[in-house]
């Protein structure tokens, strides 16, 4: 990856529907060049998916989400992996991290509702092997996805229409 | 009753563009890149940290030359990134704003009748100072032939022996021009030939996106006899903190400062605070806002020259300053009849002065999707002139 596709990549992450065009006139590229890029990042497996972020407060779905923190004993010759992969491999799980700190893993699971989640967790997640400990916590509110706030600003700062 | 409007208030011209503004507020839809500042809030960091302050107390008058902190931060960064070492104690100010240092620069160094040279296109408060100050302002054109960099021999032509100092901006409001160190070494030898003091507003240092910023200060021995004017306002998004500063040699920061305890007392405590935070921990947001505008650029520049305005890459600060020439248009009738036609506002460039005639100032600090629904606007527009003029056609993108 050169410095354009690490700028290519920050500009698609922050909004992944950007034109071709105005992509190639910032980068200052013809824009089947830019195209030729993208693909590459996609192949390359940089750039994963396009996706949406979405604000669940607004969808009335009713869904909730919990952050699970995982203690685990590592296994000889793959350490957290095939436990991690084990885990990810769940619809319900939408990230897996293994981390620092006195937990292991850092899971984000969503569920349609609050005893769906508990299932989900006391009935898959907690029995598995090599899985000491769990700890369950329910997402009341969220404040900030991926970067971008959820919430509005009072106001946006008006500028004046001129100025020197 | 007689006239109690001073000589001097009245023959300062007022703003040049009131009338737009005026028109602009009675209007929906209105995409303006008529504003010089960043659409920006200020770096979080910097904000956190004022709240803080201020629920401490921090809400007095600063010492005159400004906090000592920050102070100090300002000469350590001129230090270690350009090599300009300046005496936190002696040789800083802490100001209300790039104007106000603007404006106790000029009184500083201004004696009734003195002859200030301004580079135009410029700003449009350099002239009324002078004036205000007693002094006479005069031209010296940057034009669109030498990149509106200023030229030692233009400079030259409106050299007399009443001059007393050369006010100079670059990068540029509102051309985007930036001078190199070898432009900046031809416009030295005038300068210390005629034994000129430079006062160099450099508020747009930071947005430099083609090469390093070069301060005045660092050419040749321009230090001894260069007032530098510099703020948080651009690259930090500060414009309402009202905060800059003002570097100089002793003896001329005491002069600037006598002035400035008289008028200012301090600048505000609540913006120095901001202002030091950030410099100590908001780089990265402005290094990252700096890389945004020159994207911005980027995009402007290439939809004004397809829609047939001939705009030259500008090289710093974030506006765009296309040429108009062959739509048959004044510089004000074009502003006047986008605005009205299309609802985009943009500065008639002889607002700013000799050698702007013919040109728009774009400002693009704004979001991507206005700046190019602005352009998709100013390309029907001109699209729509081409029964009257030809346009120009666009010329390519390259930085030489």
């Amino acid at each position: 990856m050169d410095e354009t596709d690490t700028t290519l990549v920050r500009l698609l992450e922050e909004n992944s529907r950007i034109p071709t065009v105005e992509l190639a006139a910032m980068l200052n590229l013809p824009a089947a060049e830019v195209e030729e890029r993208v693909r590459a990042l996609q192949v390359a497996g940089v750039i994963r998916r396009f996706t949406a972020i979405v604000d669940r407060a607004r969808t009335d779905d009713g869904g909730v989400a919990a952050i699970l923190e995982l203690k685990v004993s590592p296994e000889r010759d793959h350490g957290y992996d095939r436990i991690a992969e084990r885990i990810a491999r769940f619809d319900e799980v939408r990230s897996v991290r293994l981390i620092t700190g006195t937990y292991d893993l850092h899971v984000l699971v969503a569920g349609t509702d609050m005893q769906e989640i508990a299932r989900f967790v006391s009935e898959h997640i907690a029995p598995m092997e090599r899985i000491r400990e769990t700890a369950t916590h329910i997402i009341m509110k969220s404040y900030k996805e991926n970067g971008t706030l959820l919430f509005s600003r009072e106001s946006g700062g008006e500028r004046q229409p001129f100025s020197f | 009753m007689r006239d109690h409007v001073s000589h001097a208030a009245r023959t300062i011209p007022p703003s040049g563009i009131r009338r737009f503004f005026d028109l602009v507020q009675t209007m929906d839809d209105v995409i303006s890149l008529g504003v010089g500042e960043p659409d920006y809030s200020t770096p979080w960091k910097a904000i956190d940290a004022c709240m803080y302050a201020l629920e401490q107390g921090q809400t007095s008058y600063t010492s005159n030359r400004g906090l000592p902190a920050l102070c100090e931060r300002i000469t350590d960064d001129l230090a270690r990134d350009f090599g300009l070492c300046y005496d936190p104690e002696t040789e800083v100010i802490v100001t209300t704003g790039v104007s106000e240092g603007l404006d106790i620069a000029i009184r500083a160094v201004t004696d009734p009748g003195d002859e200030v040279l301004v580079a135009q296109p410029s700003y449009v408060s350099y002239g009324p100072c002078v004036t205000l100050a007693g002094g006479v302002p005069v031209p010296v054109p940057c034009v669109a032939a030498d990149r509106f960099r200023l030229d030692p021999d233009r400079l030259m032509e409106r050299v007399t022996p009443r001059s007393k100092a050369l006010v100079i901006n670059f990068p540029n409001n509102p051309t985007g021009a930036v001078m190199t160190a070898s432009d900046l070494k031809g416009i030295a030898d005038v300068v210390e030939d005629h034994d000129l003091v430079l006062l160099s507003d450099e508020v747009y240092g930071e947005l430099s996106y083609e090469s390093p910023h070069v301060p005045s200060a660092t050419i040749g021995a321009l230090r001894e006899r260069t007032i530098t004017l510099n703020g948080f306002s651009k690259a930090y998004a500060m414009t309402g903190w009202r905060v800059g500063y003002l570097c100089a040699p002793a003896e001329l920061a005491d002069a600037a400062l006598k002035i400035h305890q008289y008028v200012m007392l301090c600048a505000p405590h609540m913006g120095q605070v901001a202002a030091l935070a950030a410099l100590r921990s908001a780089r990265a947001e402005k290094d990252a806002m700096v890389e945004e505008y020159r994207l911005r650029r980027n995009l402007v520049v290439a939809g004004l020259n397809r829609a047939g305005l001939s705009c030259h890459l500008p090289e710093g600060a974030f506006y765009a300053f296309p040429s108009i020439e062959g739509t048959g248009l004044s510089d004000v009738e074009f502003a006047e009849q986008l605005l009205a036609e299309e609802r985009v506002a943009v500065v008639p460039g002889s607002v700013f002065g000799e050698g702007g005639a013919g040109h728009l100032r774009c400002a693009y600090a704004v979001s991507r999707e206005d700046l190019s629904e602005a352009v998709r606007r100013i390309e029907r527009f001109v699209a729509g002139l081409s029964g009257q003029a030809i346009p120009v056609p666009g010329a390519p993108l390259t930085v030489d």
